[in-house]
């Protein structure tokens, strides 16, 4: 069963950890990146770039829009992800809980389901 | 020789030459990625080459080259005489009394790869690996998993079984329920709708039908054996019938049954009722008794539904469990009436394993729709829909769903 872990990143929260606290969070990423990948559950994962450079497309009578989007204001944004393959959803609750992340007061991981294309016969 | 000949011949002859190499040199790990390694020789050098005259041997010379390669640069760090008296090997074929004993060696390789240390997905990977002769690379394609995931997990998982009991090989079939338990859950990855992108996808029902046969091979008097391998052969039978062109799944009821494969269900068929008249009857026999009924029912309106209703109930006491529950509350509403169906489903709303289920949603909702209560099914089909994580599912549940608005 494939779920992506999503971080939620809240720079509100991470600027009010000390430096000690953030070497822990960028240490303990590294320690849960070599734990899935020997337990052959790694897919893949991705830090993605701050909202300062995100953008959103659109296209209005046949004319593409580049905007600054809503998301440069919001408090919270997608930090990144790892995606992995897993035996159970516990197991994907496990995982989630490994991420240092989860740990702090303020932030949670977000945990959903990848769809498949396989179905049972109803 | 064709390509798929040849990857079949590759992969009769998988087991068979891990078995011999297993038997020799004990060091299950190492001997496995030395046969991996001879099956890719063959894979690419034979379609060009020609088959040898004995590929068994060949694939025994290839694989042990490997492993004494192996050892050699192995020894050579560590600087131990002791490993070189096997650096210059003839040539192997069969050793005496090496005779082919695939049946057996299959056997003791299921055994070893379903080991209690791994998770299910491992114990499947190293099956498909080991048993199977799939390649990594296969294996990963078939789970949509990058290769190195996959082959990370095969290595973890070899190295579980070295540290649980350095791959002590297993006295008796203690363990045949993993092994039945794995059989089965390759079978269901693979007895999947082949929508478009899936069409690539390696033959998983086809491969579990395949290794549950040699298992049978080996142990021909076990019922529940027998009884899942014709509830694979039963539930397979209906592949063809069960997606429409468009990729859509189409229900048992709404199934063209002239579509269903009747030599496979003629064989799981007579394989059911031996078994069910000299074996101890088990879960896998009840599942293949029920797939069964419904195979040998010209239409959906001549199913014995009273049969399945026994049967259910038989399996719901040796083998409780809330999706068994769930499949015995349609036999009752088909057979009695759709109310006591649904009052068979209350225990299960509270039911914190299958609460939020989506199939649990599906069934309220087809039997709400059978009692006449449209709201209701809307309601039900709606949720099941939004609780499903496959994408054909969640379409044909919106299509029920939509078709009561």
């Amino acid at each position: 069963m494939k779920y992506l872990l999503i971080m939620h990143q809240n720079p509100a929260v991470f600027d009010a950890l000390t430096g000690e606290q953030r070497n822990a969070v960028m240490e303990g990423h590294g320690a849960f990146m070599e734990a899935i990948k020997e337990s052959g559950e790694m897919i893949g994962t991705q830090a993605l770039g701050d909202p300062a450079n995100t953008v959103v497309v659109s296209v209005r009578n046949g004319s593409t829009v580049v905007t600054d989007g809503p998301y440069v204001e919001a408090k919270e944004y997608i930090g990144g992800f790892y995606f992995v393959d897993v035996e159970s959803e516990e197991r994907a609750y496990e995982l989630a809980a490994m991420i240092p992340d989860a740990a702090i007061e303020g932030l949670g991981i977000e945990v959903r389901p990848v769809m498949f294309s396989a179905g049972m016969e109803m | 020789m064709t390509g798929t000949r040849i990857e079949d011949l590759l992969r009769e002859l998988a087991p068979q030459v891990l078995g011999v190499l297993v038997r020799r040199h004990g060091q299950f790990d190492a001997c496995e990625d030395a046969v991996q390694e001879a099956l890719l020789a063959a894979s690419t050098q034979w379609p060009g080459d020609g088959l040898p005259d004995n590929p068994r041997a060949w694939l025994l010379t290839v694989a042990t080259r490997r492993l004494t390669d192996e050892w050699r640069s192995e020894s050579a760090r560590r600087r131990r005489e002791a490993e070189l008296a096997v650096l210059d090997p003839e040539p192997v074929g069969a050793g005496p009394g090496e005779a082919a004993a695939p049946v057996d060696d299959s056997l003791t390789l299921l055994l070893l790869c379903c080991h209690p240390a791994l998770s299910p997905p491992s114990q499947i990977a190293l099956t498909l690996r080991a048993v199977g002769g799939l390649t990594t690379a296969e294996i990963a394609h078939a789970f949509f998993v990058p290769e190195a995931t996959m082959a990370q997990r095969i290595s973890r998982a070899k190295k579980s079984i070295k540290q649980a009991d350095g791959f002590h090989l297993p006295a008796g079939t203690e363990r045949l329920p993993e092994v039945l338990h794995v059989l089965y859950l390759i079978f269901n990855e693979g007895y999947t709708a082949s929508s478009g992108a899936d069409l690539h996808r390696p033959e998983l029902a086809t491969e579990a039908i395949r290794l549950t046969r040699k298992l049978r091979a080996a142990l021909p008097e076990d019922g529940e054996v027998t009884g899942l391998l014709a509830l694979m052969l039963l539930t397979d039978a209906r592949r063809a019938a069960r997606t429409g062109a468009d990729g859509s799944l189409v229900p048992l009821a709404d199934q063209d049954r002239a579509r269903w494969d009747h030599a496979q269900i003629a064989e799981g068929v007579a394989l059911i009722s031996g078994a069910l008249a000299t074996a101890a009857v088990g879960p896998y026999q009840l599942q293949a008794a029920i797939a069964a009924v419904h195979a040998e029912a010209a239409r959906d309106e001549d199913t014995d539904w009273a049969q399945i209703v026994v049967l259910y109930g038989v399996l719901e006491t040796i083998a409780p469990n809330p999706m068994v529950t769930l499949n015995h509350a349609v036999a009752v509403a088909k057979a009695q009436d759709p109310a006591a169906g649904l009052a068979l489903l209350e225990p299960l709303e509270k039911d914190e394993r299958v609460s939020r289920h989506h199939r649990l949603h599906a069934v309220r909702g087809y039997l709400q729709e059978l009692i006449g209560d449209r709201a209701g099914a809307l309601a039900s089909y709606l949720e099941a829909a939004r609780r499903t994580t496959s994408l054909p599912e969640r379409a044909y549940l919106e299509r029920k769903a939509a078709a009561l608005r």
